[in-house]
């Protein structure tokens, strides 16, 4: 078996990965939801982007459903902490989410418009609210959130719903929306033809733009503003987690201290703003498979800057900051680290597998004439 | 301590929600089955009126399956939001099997149902039934994780507490899989499941015949589930996860209280058909006894003794007693882990640690503790007796009723005359909710019959909570309430529709009430 400290730094990436994976699987089909009433013009319009990703929305949300799954089974502390803590904010995701399986699946069952514009703005909704949700929960995050923990590791948040929605965490949330609707949009432009593909790259323009801006504008403002965490006592890797074990200090500047003492991690940020411009550039000359890809690893980009920046910490606490959870002690035990380590290796390329598999089965464009011809079982 | 109030409200959220994520899943589990073997019989026969019966039956399952996704996500998301201590306190074995869950088995169904619903013209025949196939593995397979997570709610087996980490942690990942407990329950669940699917298809079926329309669709329809619901009908009746009631101690408190069985008797035990449990004086007013056949199914021998509630009691109250000592220890060894003497003390009376937190529900500090307090906590270690009583009677009497329905549907479907018989169309059709109401109660059965506990002998559920306030549970429940609602209203809305227009929905041509493009 690994070593204990090996397998909580695996689990950090590991969870990375999943988030990452999240944001490109589950993320596009948000993307297109976010952008149901704007780029399509008509019933049969929506029906085609709807279409594009309704063999699939399914099985991408798996990945946030797995997510949630891994972070419970690695790193139950945050789960526990966060989950409660965000308790308004996690509601308003799973709220939105509910309009997802509902919205694709009964929307074409029933012709009315009304039906259909409810379920419209119903997938936007759960479109848009969840990657806004989560933008700003990481905007909280560097800021530290106000949780502690009694000696039996209770945890209490001390904190508003309100209170999250502040200036700094709104710009993350941007951030968030931007680049998942980029995403979408991109998305888009690969699976459509014709009028609602150009109007498809419009929309990646667009949020592209807002997504390098925005990104750019977070860095500074993290930059200028807000004081970073910083583990002041010894860290042994290999200890039992106990959160309440360390002393910690806020200090200006500390979110950038991983890229002063590893400078390769630049290239993360590098990354984000690489693929953007990369994707944009490759949808317009019509490789947007290849575009795609690119956008994919901005996102990889985007969150790894983030994640790098905040390494050690998960989830620093602004209250007592000594019990901020790190990637050290707020995980799971060595064999449960070890089992999933394994379950992950398993099952993750089987995955990988399947799901390239049906999109190479549902691939190419989907059209006008698609939907009509099969209006009694596509959505 | 936690306010009262607080856990109750947590709790019927969680119990509001659950019990209605189980409104769609045992129809899912078996109903996916059900596809399966229509989906069969059209590629080994190439009869058209097959794919239209996967295809038909698949659009109603579809309707179905998205409130069992979207209700499913709220349950994932609630340990964390709601029984947030909970999930820090066993999150290291809890966790796994809803992660592996998810790794193993839901993104195979998920991924495969899309392919299941707009495959059929880019897949070969056999690929697509191998694509149905898949998605009934997933399906199941993810029934299967999911209870391997509760069975081990029920018997916890394979951890044990940490002092430092202040947590139950993993030590026999295999002892959790393999938990008798979960097993048991996995067939029987599953098996209801299964029931749920084939009275759906029979009690549907049946009012296509009353009507006499799309008869041939329909009579072959219902032969295929009177044969599948009666083979799942024996099979949960028989393997009824009664076998696993002697296995650990919380079964056997569940058996106890839903048999209110109140003394130890000498074995074989006879079995309560009625009674009036009287709870004041732990006895029943009234009962109506047939003897040895308790011990024969709790057992399955004629000298293994089955506790009593009173003999579990007794045990309990030794348990408390040592808990009270491991709880103080533990706070000891919080402030100081190298403290040897209170190690030994702590390693002495650690397995009674729950037992000692169920006192926290009335002390926060045990210098305050009365005789009293003790006596308070030893009632709250069994659940209430009546409601058990009754709930586990209803299911068994559903149960018998199925059996009978299934077995006369089954036995007219081979003589082929059940078309002709009015009398059991009807009796099928009206009998469409007793699945579920035996679900429902089922799964109360288990859940309330592990109070005080949500971990066994090792969490109270009153520790398990969030810390929120009162306020937040009262937004959230009404904010469940209201959305579940309407999406059950929407969902109805559509089934009934469909189900009501029939194989004519899918635009063949071949059917009554065509749907127009």
């Amino acid at each position: 078996m690994l070593d204990y400290e090996s397998l909580k730094l695996i689990w950090w990436l590991l969870v990375g990965v999943l988030l990452v994976g999240f944001a490109i699987m589950d993320g596009h089909d948000m993307g297109v939801g976010t952008l149901l009433p704007f780029v399509a013009k008509d019933d049969t319009e929506r029906r085609v982007l709807i279409n594009t990703v309704g063999p699939h929305w399914d099985g991408n949300q798996v990945w946030f459903i797995t997510g949630g799954g891994a972070l419970f089974a690695a790193w139950p502390l945050v789960y526990a902490t966060a989950f409660s803590g965000f308790y308004w904010a996690m509601l308003a995701v799973l709220w939105a989410l509910f309009f997802r399986p509902v919205g694709f699946d009964y929307r074409s069952k029933i012709s009315h418009p009304v039906w259909r514009k409810t379920w419209d703005w119903g997938l936007f909704i759960g479109g848009a609210v969840p990657p806004l949700i989560f933008g700003v929960a990481f905007g909280n995050l560097f800021q530290g959130v106000p949780f502690s923990f009694d000696d039996h590791l209770v945890s209490t948040y001390s904190g508003s719903f309100w209170g999250l929605l502040n200036p700094f965490a709104l710009l993350t949330g941007v951030v968030s929306t931007a680049m998942i609707t980029f995403h979408g949009a991109i998305y888009l432009a690969h699976r459509t033809q014709g009028e609602i593909q150009w109007r498809a790259l419009r929309a990646a323009g667009f949020f592209g733009g807002l997504l390098v801006l925005s990104f750019a504008g977070a860095g500074v403002w993290l930059w200028l503003g807000i004081p970073g965490y910083v583990i002041q006592s010894a860290v042994d890797g290999s200890a039992l987690p106990d959160p309440l074990a360390k002393t910690v200090v806020r200090q200006a500047g500390a979110w950038f201290a991983n890229y002063r003492h590893q400078p390769a991690t630049v290239a993360l940020p590098v990354l984000a703003f690489a693929g953007v411009i990369g994707a944009q550039v490759l949808a317009r000359r019509g490789r947007t498979l290849a575009a795609f890809w690119a956008s994919a690893l901005a996102i990889a980009g985007v969150i790894g800057t983030a994640g790098a920046a905040l390494f050690p910490f998960v989830m620093p606490s602004s209250l007592d900051p000594r019990a901020s959870l790190t990637v050290w002690d707020s995980v799971s035990s060595q064999r449960t680290l070890g089992i999933m380590l394994w379950a992950t290796l398993i099952f993750m390329p089987i995955i990988i597998f399947y799901t390239g598999w049906a999109y190479r089965v549902m691939g190419g464009k989907v059209t006008a004439a698609y939907v009509r011809e099969n209006s009694h079982s596509a959505y | 301590m936690v306010s009262e109030q607080l856990v109750d409200l947590s709790r019927m959220q969680f119990a509001a929600t659950a019990l209605y994520h189980f409104l769609f899943v045992p129809l899912t589990i078996g109903m996916v089955w059900l596809l399966v073997i229509m989906e069969s019989v059209y590629v080994m026969t190439g009869k058209p009126l097959y794919k239209d019966m996967t295809r038909f039956w698949g659009k109603l399952f579809g309707i179905n399956f998205a409130l069992g996704v979207t209700t499913g996500i709220t349950l994932e998301f609630q340990f964390g939001t709601n029984w947030a201590y909970y999930s820090h306190y066993v999150g290291d074995i809890f966790g796994a099997p809803l992660a592996i869950e998810g790794l193993m088995a839901f993104f195979l169904e998920s991924t495969m149902i899309g392919l299941f619903f707009f495959g059929w013209d880019r897949l070969s025949r056999r690929q697509h039934l191998m694509v149905t196939l898949l998605m009934a593995f997933g399906t199941n397979l993810s029934a299967l994780w999911i209870l391997i997570a509760n069975g081990w709610m029920q018997n916890p087996v394979g951890a044990e507490f940490s002092h430092i980490t202040m947590r139950m942690e993993l030590t026999d990942f295999w002892a959790v899989v393999f938990n008798p407990d979960a097993q048991a329950k996995f067939v029987h669940t599953v098996s209801a499941g299964y029931v749920t699917g084939a009275m759906f298809v029979l009690s549907i079926s049946s009012w296509y015949l009353l009507r006499r329309r799309d008869v041939e669709f329909a009579k072959r329809s219902f032969g295929i589930a009177a044969a599948f619901g009666f083979a799942a009908v024996c099979s949960v009746i028989v393997l009824g996860d009664e076998s696993g009631y002697t296995v650990g101690e919380a079964q056997q408190t569940k058996l106890a209280a839903m048999e209110a069985m109140w003394e130890t008797q000498p074995a074989p035990a006879a079995f309560n058909l009625i009674a009036i449990p009287n709870e004041a004086e732990m006895k029943n007013d009234f009962a109506i006894e047939i003897p040895w056949v308790m011990g024969l199914i709790g057992t399955r021998s004629l000298d293994k003794q089955i506790p009593g509630i009173k003999e579990i009691k007794a045990k309990n109250r030794a348990r408390i007693v040592s808990g009270i000592e491991a709880v103080t220890v533990l706070d000891a060894l919080r402030r100081d882990p190298a403290d040897q003497a209170a190690r030994g003390r702590f390693d002495a009376h650690q397995a009674d640690l729950g037992f000692g937190l169920l006192l926290k529900k009335y002390v926060s500090h045990f210098d305050q503790l009365t005789p009293g307090i003790i006596d308070q906590a030893v009632n709250d270690t069994i659940p209430r007796v009546a409601p058990m009583f009754w709930s586990f009677r209803l299911m068994v009497a559903l149960g018998l009723v199925m059996l009978l329905l299934f077995g006369l549907a089954l036995w007219h479907s081979v003589k082929g005359d059940f078309a002709d018989k009015p009398w059991l169309l009807r009796a099928a059709l009206y009998a469409l909710p007793m699945p579920w109401i035996a679900c429902e109660v089922g799964w109360f059965v288990a859940e309330y019959g592990r109070q005080p506990w949500t971990i066994h002998g090792v969490l109270p559920t009153h520790l398990s909570v969030s810390t929120l306030s009162v306020d937040n549970l009262y937004g959230s429940l009404a904010g469940f309430v209201g959305f579940y609602t309407v999406l059950l209203v929407v969902e109805m809305y559509l089934m009934i529709k469909f189900a009501r227009q029939g194989p004519g929905s899918l635009g063949t041509g071949r059917y009554a009430n065509e749907a127009h493009a």
